[in-house]
């Protein structure tokens, strides 16, 4: 399974990561050789095989529709790289 | 002081031999002294360290004293430490300064423990050498040429040179018990639900565990003991009793049944090793246990289905590093685009930019089937071999790495070849299986290690067999000439 | 060219729980930006998503109203995409197994019954807000609404007319309400619709392309945005065009519909199941509870006030558009123990201007049913006109007394005594000799002037019927 340097760009648009362009053949030649791993999974036949999404065979358990956060928004805040007016600053968003 | 456990340390702070504040002293300053060379702490937290043993101290004085209170140890810097910086070894989390305290941090500052600081990790847990961290790689304190294992490097490496007696690890593919073997220490890797994730940063969600990391496991059953139980902040957390795991250690282990997969002493496993394993097998057989070779059939197909899903989540759990909220930000985004493009493209390094890579194509239309879904059925035939394996043995042992730790940069230029050191431990992780190391002797002077797994929450019984075996051997006690 | 028109709805329906689907944060409206917005909510790493139990209620609710299966077993699923105010980079939903499966809904177009049938309804979060006035080149990105529980509901492509749609809409509106799982606010976004629109050749099978139309937010713009889309279409596959699959945006002020810019490819959502959440397992006994505590549907509750109050199709429609009125009109009925259909008449009538004057809605009348079922038993019983009514009913508006005390307190028992009457009458034939006789003379017009007469020497007061039939007789 080999992959292309277009079809890494397209990837890494999917995923928002900036690549260098020197760097693409790089990462294609890298992660053609991950897919060849993974392309010994082939080699068994699963039809018959039920997915494992978890470890863990429970059901999801409920909580109480309650309040419990208080605002914290001046804490949080402190983390943000740009703030104005209580709102997180982006670059404008065209819709 | 710093080559005492914490059995021994908590004895000697009961009976006053000296005070929390000593021993936090001591441990600061072999910190000051041994890191800038190993590397081992991103983070060190004197001040709040010294005060956190100045109230275990009164507590002690109170006779108000927990098993670990006043107990120096550390933090992978994985979880968020509140007020800390929490930085996953990421460049996109060098500047978050965690406004909330992980379950496990909370449990272990309510045992008392004194936090010395936060410990170096291969980038968002992605590794298994600790090289691939934003703040430099590890180093192996029993040579420093070579690497110490990861993700949980950092860890390994303060808890073999005596930084501190026990740290946090976490094991998505082997991050805990590939580092404890490389670094001659012992390590725990728990059934997956049995320590919270809450506020343990990410990396595959239905792989990830954290665990105690020390040199014994009696130690790491007073660790456990803390970190372990229900949390109803994590949904995948399991609401049943814990046992005491302390209880139990000592029980014989006359009828033991121990299997032997045929498929971890294939090719590829460095003889002196398998040599070692044997030895350590015997010493089994002279506690009592029975041996007996058993197949996990489709163990092969483990490396390439974590390469799926472990990828995967991953990809999906570190959409949110985006530059918005939190975390880094490239410089003046032009706009919307720039700004994720150069966020993400600088914030990450390439191992995790691979891995990203490799799950979101893994995930994108028309591959779902042939990858993640298939993947998952995967999982599901490599749990089964162990279910079938647990009808005719108790415990399942073998080599943790198939080699001692390697030099720096060995297995660098080739992602697989640095995946391949994860044979052994991956499978463990797709099953949601407990899993342990523990060191059983030296190929030179690198640590060899032995992996022991359990069947789903049979942790006190793992940490029995191996501290039996601690009881009549001394490599635990071995230590790296500093 | 005869086309038809094809339209499936996507209705997004915010739960009215007290707080989030995954966490505890609230949901209240209104607040300052980003402080009803925590850790969970703002995807700081290492947090984790627990499921608000009645949200799992209110779509199971949902559920059994349409009539379709609860799904034993539904799993959450994530769509992953990037977009400032989708904080994780995804958004946690349901795909492959919904909670909700297949029902249907009746709607009633120009007199005509038709059945909707509805695909699916799942459970799943909402995203924050984006403000683009200008912060100087930047947009402000407000967290609160993040994590606010939907309901989405998915329409089968089954309405062929904008009136048809829009009837859905208000269907769906007024059951959610009903079933007090949503607010139905438009104006907050509590209820938002996307309308997949396509059309093609009358009597072709095949569905045309389709467009999807984004966040109509009031019956009225669904009803224009689908005929300017449906308009467009048709004209760009008469002149040999092909509609694009896109996602467009109704413009009201323009009163047309514009594709989205950023639109330019479809999204790869890569779909899969969320590893932080564990399968959801609803079993009988906990359908069971919830069935119990379904209110009477409002179909059900037409069909009983056709038949037990013997009101119209019209009436009956009205008075259950929503619970609170219903159960209003009840209670008046039950305390005025007489003539449902007078009672409707004044709660639909001078009750509802009322309210409507004064910007109130049914819960908040200041008239309470036992006050104004005790206007409506005077009126039955003749102890005052209709006409006088009104002038009672003003009193009781303003007022907190009954319908007998503002009677007693300002005099308006109607007049039935004959005797009295007839002496008015009198009176008035005596000091109106020209209009007697003129009206005598075959000037019947001049009956009212006599009816005038004796209402103003009343005060209104004369019982009309009778006073009609007295002056009959006296004037022969």
């Amino acid at each position: 399974m080999s992959l292309t340097s277009e079809e890494v760009n397209r990837i890494a648009w999917l995923a928002r990561l900036a690549i260098d362009s020197d760097k693409t053949d790089a990462y294609a030649h890298d992660l053609s050789g991950i897919l060849n791993f993974i392309e010994q999974m082939s080699t068994v036949d699963t039809d018959a095989v039920a997915p494992m999404a978890h470890p863990l065979d429970q059901a999801q358990r409920l909580r109480p529709d309650a309040v419990t956060e208080a605002d914290q928004r001046a804490l949080f805040q402190t983390l943000a790289p740009a703030v104005e007016a209580g709102l997180y600053l982006v670059p404008k968003v065209i819709e | 002081m710093h080559e005492k456990t914490i059995a021994e340390l908590a004895l000697g702070l009961k009976n006053k031999e000296y005070s929390s504040q000593e021993l936090t002293q001591a441990f600061l300053s072999r910190v000051k002294t041994l890191n800038p060379d190993l590397n081992a702490f991103i983070t060190v937290t004197e001040e709040s360290a010294l005060a956190a043993a100045e109230g275990a101290d009164a507590a002690l004085a109170r006779g108000e004293a927990g098993p670990l209170t006043g107990i120096p140890i550390a933090q992978k810097d994985i979880f968020c430490t509140k007020g800390v910086r929490s930085s996953c070894g990421s460049k996109m989390l060098d500047n978050f300064i965690s406004p909330y305290d992980a379950t496990v941090v909370e449990r272990f500052n309510q045992a008392g423990t004194v936090m010395l600081g936060k410990l170096n990790m291969d980038e968002f847990a992605m590794g298994s050498s600790n090289e691939t961290s934003f703040y430099g790689p590890v180093k192996n304190p029993w040579d420093t040429g070579t690497v110490p294992g990861g993700s949980s490097g950092g860890s390994a490496s303060a808890v073999a040179a005596r930084l501190v007696p026990g740290a946090t690890g976490t094991d998505t593919g082997g991050s805990i018990r590939q580092p404890a073997a490389f670094c001659g220490i012992t390590g725990l890797k728990p059934t997956y639900g049995l320590v919270s994730r809450w506020g343990m940063i990410a990396f595959a969600s239905s792989l990830d565990q954290a665990g105690p990391m020390a040199r014994t496991a009696e130690d790491c059953a007073l660790m456990l003991q803390a970190m372990a139980g229900f949390d109803p902040r994590d949904s995948t957390s399991v609401d049943q009793p814990v046992p005491d795991y302390s209880a139990t250690l000592g029980q014989p282990l006359e009828g033991l049944r121990i299997g032997l997969p045929r498929e971890f002493f294939g090719e590829g496993l460095d003889s002196e090793i398998a040599r070692l394993i044997h030895e350590a097998v015997d010493e089994y057989r002279k506690l009592g246990a029975t041996v007996k070779d058993i197949s996990l059939p489709n163990m092969h197909l483990s490396g390439p289905a974590y390469y799926v899903v472990a990828p995967a989540e991953c990809s999906s759990n570190l959409a949110r590093l985006d530059g918005v909220r939190y975390g880094y930000r490239c410089a003046e985004p032009k706009d919307l685009k720039d700004l994720y493009m150069r966020s993400r493209g600088e914030g990450f390094g390439a191992e995790v930019k691979r891995r990203i890579l490799i799950g979101t194509y893994a995930l994108s239309a028309g591959y779902y089937d042939a990858y993640y879904l298939k993947a998952q059925k995967i999982r599901r035939l490599i749990s089964e071999d162990f279910k079938r394996a647990y009808q005719e043995v108790d415990v399942i042992m073998g080599p943790t790495s198939p080699s001692v730790a390697f030099r720096f940069g060995e297995k660098s230029a080739d992602p697989i070849a640095m995946y391949l050191s994860d044979i052994y431990t991956i499978a463990v992780n797709l099953a949601g299986l407990p899993g342990m190391s523990i060191p059983v002797g030296f190929s030179g002077k690198l640590p060899v290690g032995m992996q022991i797994i359990g069947n789903y929450f049979s942790e006190a019984q793992l940490l029995n067999v191996a501290h039996r075996y601690q009881q009549v051997t001394d490599w635990h006690r071995r230590s790296p000439s500093l | 060219m005869q086309w038809e028109t094809v339209i499936g709805l996507e209705i997004h329906a915010q739960l009215a729980t007290k707080s989030k689907i995954f966490s505890g944060a609230s949901t209240a409206y209104g607040a300052e930006p980003n402080t009803q917005a925590c850790a969970i909510d703002l995807g700081l790493p290492g947090v984790l998503p627990v499921l608000n139990q009645e949200a799992v209620r209110m779509a199971v609710k949902f559920g059994l109203a349409i009539g379709a299966t609860v799904t034993p077993r539904s799993v959450f699923a994530r769509k992953n995409y990037f977009y400032p105010d989708l904080p994780k980079g995804y958004q946690i939903s349901q795909y492959d197994l919904p909670v909700v499966g297949n029902g249907q809904t009746t709607i009633s177009v120009d007199g005509e019954e038709k059945v909707v049938g509805i695909t699916r309804a799942h459970l799943e979060e909402d995203a924050g807000k984006s403000l683009h006035e200008d912060f100087h080149g930047f947009s402000g990105i407000d967290l609160n609404r993040a994590g606010t529980p939907l309901l989405e509901i998915v329409s089968e492509p089954d309405m062929r007319s904008a009136k048809e749609a829009v009837a859905y809409m208000k269907k769906l509106h007024a059951l959610v309400r009903y079933l007090e799982i949503c607010d139905g606010n438009m104006q907050e976004g509590s209820f938002r619709c996307d309308a997949n629109v396509s059309v093609r050749p009358k009597g072709q099978e095949k569905f045309g392309t389709r467009a999807e139309i984004k966040n109509l937010n009031s019956f009225r713009f669904v009803e224009k945005a689908i005929n300017y889309e449906v308009e467009r279409q048709i004209e760009i596959l008469e002149s040999g065009g092909q509609v694009i699959q896109e996602t467009r945006l109704y413009d009201s002020v323009k009163d047309e519909t514009r594709s989205m810019r950023s639109k330019e490819e479809a999204n790869d959502y890569r779909y899969f199941p969320d590893p932080d959440l564990l399968p959801l397992e609803i079993g009988p006994d906990f359908i069971e509870h919830v069935r119990k505590d379904l209110p009477e549907l409002p179909d059900v509750k037409r069909d009983r006030f056709k038949s037990k109050y013997g009101l119209n199709d019209y009436d009956a429609e009205v008075l259950t558009a929503t619970r609170e009125l219903a159960t209003y009109f009840e209670a008046v009925v039950k305390a005025a123990g007489c003539d449902a259909k007078l009672c409707a008449n004044w709660v639909m009538g001078d009750l509802a201007a009322a309210l409507n004057k004064a910007g109130l809605e049914i819960e908040q009348s200041p008239v309470q049913p036992d006050r104004l079922a005790g206007l409506v038993q005077r009126i039955a019983d003749d102890t005052i006109s209709g006409k006088i009514a009104k002038q009672v009913f003003e009193a009781l508006w303003e007022s907190g007394e009954t319908a007998d005390a503002i009677i007693e307190h300002q005099g308006l028992k109607q007049i039935t005594d004959t005797g009295a009457i007839e002496a008015i009458i009198d009176e008035i034939i005596a000091a109106n000799p020209d209009q007697v006789a003129g009206y005598k003379s075959g000037k019947d017009k001049l009956f009212g002037f006599f009816v005038g007469q004796a209402m103003k020497a009343t005060g209104g007061k004369a019982n009309p019927a009778q006073l009609n039939d007295l002056l009959k007789k006296k004037l022969q």
